[in-house]
């Protein structure tokens, strides 16, 4: 499993790479000169020959991004021109945040999206799977930022059930933390329960038909052992997977639903940070998110080789 | 020894018999028609609105804010005055024009790539296939939000935005697709008779790796459409007073309790095109998966 991890660890190098120089090449997407952009507001020549100091900006283009890559692995992203603080230690103080949403939502979307997906198979061709499939492609045809709105109407303003927005940091008061974040939750894990619900289905529809379920059904055993003991737990290897790789889906759809719930997040600083041409703080989070993303694909293909012993021989 | 096949005969992505079947599978899926049904209401709509009988949707009408659907005005009207129903109609132009031509760059830079990929090996399989990880890493959404924001928010640039963020899906589909063609008898052949890599590319794998390039297309559309109206939603895509679906339930979202309907129809309309899409793609898959047939 080591020199696994070791093999992929060395092939996701280059891709790292390649992400940063996207992310280096978007500050050359702006109009003008970007240290006057990245200044903002802030005309004193001072700053700006510091800034271009800092950049390099008089270097040739290769320079630069070596300057940048260099700060970079040292974990300097920039600092953030509206509040000042360095970039890392902004995303740093708003992960948690998200972290929370996007568990929040995952746990939802699980225990919907399993549950309905394994009764679908089972039930295949019945008014239950036809009823369960429309439900799962009205999942994931709804946009999350409309269904946010409306469960706001309906939930908040018309029966004052859960508050509307807002925050508590769930080390201060973890009932009502979860109060206010599980409207959001399962908002953003909808599309998520909808995405697994398929694949649960497809794959228990696969185990199904296979001779150890028929060997067990042949031994007596009950229904329900042979469903969750026989089939589910090998219906679900392909599922954890495709679960590690939600992640993605799980931070933009977080990006939408932390702006309409006014949550202090990741999704909410990035959106915030493209109105106040906070650049450095998009080009952070996009590095960060891509970086994040890399750690995530090793991860599933990690968890598939323990679940799959098959894999590793 | 290798049986010879006819290059030419075999090189057909569905041959006659094999497209009939497709066709009369697809025909008999309700919720394939329903999805294409859908789907033509909304590029009628499009298509028609300038025609339609309803208000422009720029005009405003100050003794007629926030009024609740009528008939006068059946879907009710915005913070402003103007026709809800008008900007929704409106609105599907931008919405459809923004899912179709982001697809469109997605696949023709996407699918050139992937094929080149598949068909050249080596290197440059090897330098294709890292640049589309680096893509896919930064998340869809993510990504376009930051294009959009360093090209400055405008429809176009969203379109551009979200075509980019969707190219590396088709360059992994052209770039498998290709390899699996790559492998078949009548490529072999027609490799044996010395037709040159344009030829082999032209006529022989992109006629192949057609129909599962299509089923791609129609779904993500429906992602593009719903990234379109993301874009709008957070004021990155189409801008002020032009109407869009996603604009329209940003605005609505200050008005919940005042005029709900400006909320409700326009999300209505995103969820039901979408839908659509997602419909027929789905039918489309299952009529041209060749497993099935």
């Amino acid at each position: 499993m080591l020199a696994f991890l070791a093999r992929r660890i060395i092939i996701a190098i280059p891709t790292v790479i390649l992400i940063s120089i996207f992310v280096f090449s978007l500050q050359h997407l702006l109009p003008g000169d970007p240290i006057l952009v990245m200044a903002g507001e802030e005309r004193d020549p001072d700053v700006i020959a510091a800034l271009r100091e800092k950049y390099r900006f008089n270097d040739p283009i290769p320079m630069q991004y070596l300057a940048w890559a260099g700060n970079a692995l040292q974990g300097d992203l920039g600092i953030s021109l509206r509040t000042q603080q360095p970039v890392l230690e902004l995303i740093g103080e708003k992960l948690p945040v998200t972290i929370q949403l996007a568990v929040m939502a995952l746990i939802i979307a699980i225990l919907i999206g399993i549950p309905a997906g394994v009764l679908s198979a089972y039930k295949k061709g019945t008014w239950i799977d036809w009823v369960a499939n429309i439900i799962a492609l009205s999942g994931l045809s709804v946009p999350n930022f409309w269904l946010g709105i409306m469960l706001i109407l309906l939930v908040s303003v018309k029966l004052g059930w859960l508050p509307a927005s807002g925050y508590m940091p769930l080390t201060e008061d973890p009932l009502q933390s979860i109060r206010v974040m599980i409207m959001p939750a399962f908002v953003l894990g909808t599309a998520i329960a909808a995405t697994l619900m398929r694949h649960t289905r497809s794959a228990m529809l696969s185990v199904l038909k296979s001779d150890y379920v028929r060997t067990a059904r042949a031994k007596g055993l009950k229904e329900r052992v042979v469903l969750i003991k026989h089939a589910l737990r090998n219906a679900l290897v392909p599922v954890v997977t495709v679960i590690t790789l939600l992640f993605g889906e799980l931070l933009a759809g977080a990006v939408l639903t932390e702006q309409i719930f006014t949550i202090p997040g990741f999704g909410k600083l990035v959106v915030d940070a493209v109105f106040n041409r906070d650049y450095a703080v998009v080009q952070g989070i996009v590095l960060c998110t891509g970086i994040a993303f890399i750690f995530m694909n090793i991860l599933a293909d990690a968890a598939y080789r323990i679940l799959n012993p098959r894999m590793s021989q | 020894m290798t049986a010879v096949v006819d290059p030419q005969a075999a090189a057909d992505p569905l041959p006659p018999r094999r497209r009939n079947r497709a066709w009369e599978k697809f025909r008999r899926s309700p919720s394939a028609l329903l999805g294409g049904a859908i789907v033509l209401f909304f590029l009628i709509v499009a298509l028609l609105a300038p025609l339609l009988p309803v208000p422009g949707p720029t005009e405003t009408d100050w003794s007629a804010v926030r009024k609740a659907p009528s008939a006068a005005h059946l879907f009710g009207t915005d913070e402003i005055g103007r026709d809800v129903l008008s900007r929704m109609i409106w609105g599907a132009q931008a919405s459809l024009l923004a899912g179709v031509v982001s697809v469109l760059i997605a696949v023709l830079l996407g699918v050139p790539l992937g094929m080149l990929a598949g068909y050249m090996r080596g290197w440059t399989d090897a330098i294709i296939s890292r640049f589309t990880e680096a893509l896919l890493a930064a998340p869809f959404l993510i990504l376009a939000i930051a294009l959009a924001a360093f090209l400055g928010p405008s429809l176009t640039n969203a379109m551009i935005a979200i075509g980019l963020s969707a190219m590396p899906i088709f360059i992994r589909l052209a770039r498998a697709q290709t390899l699996s063609v790559m492998t078949e008898d009548y490529v072999e052949s027609a490799r044996a008779v010395g037709i040159g890599h344009l030829g082999m590319i032209g006529r022989y794998i992109l006629p192949n790796i057609i129909p599962p390039i299509i089923v791609q297309a129609t779904l993500t559309i429906a992602t593009a459409i719903i990234a379109e109206a993301s874009l709008s939603f957070l004021g990155l895509g189409q801008q002020p007073p032009a109407p869009s679906w996603g604009a329209m339930l940003n605005i609505a979202k200050n008005f919940l309790e005042q005029a709900p309907w400006m909320a409700l129809y326009p999300g209505v309309a995103i969820f039901l095109v979408v839908l659509g899409f997602n419909l027929l793609g789905d039918g489309l898959r299952d009529a041209l998966d060749p497993r099935d047939n």
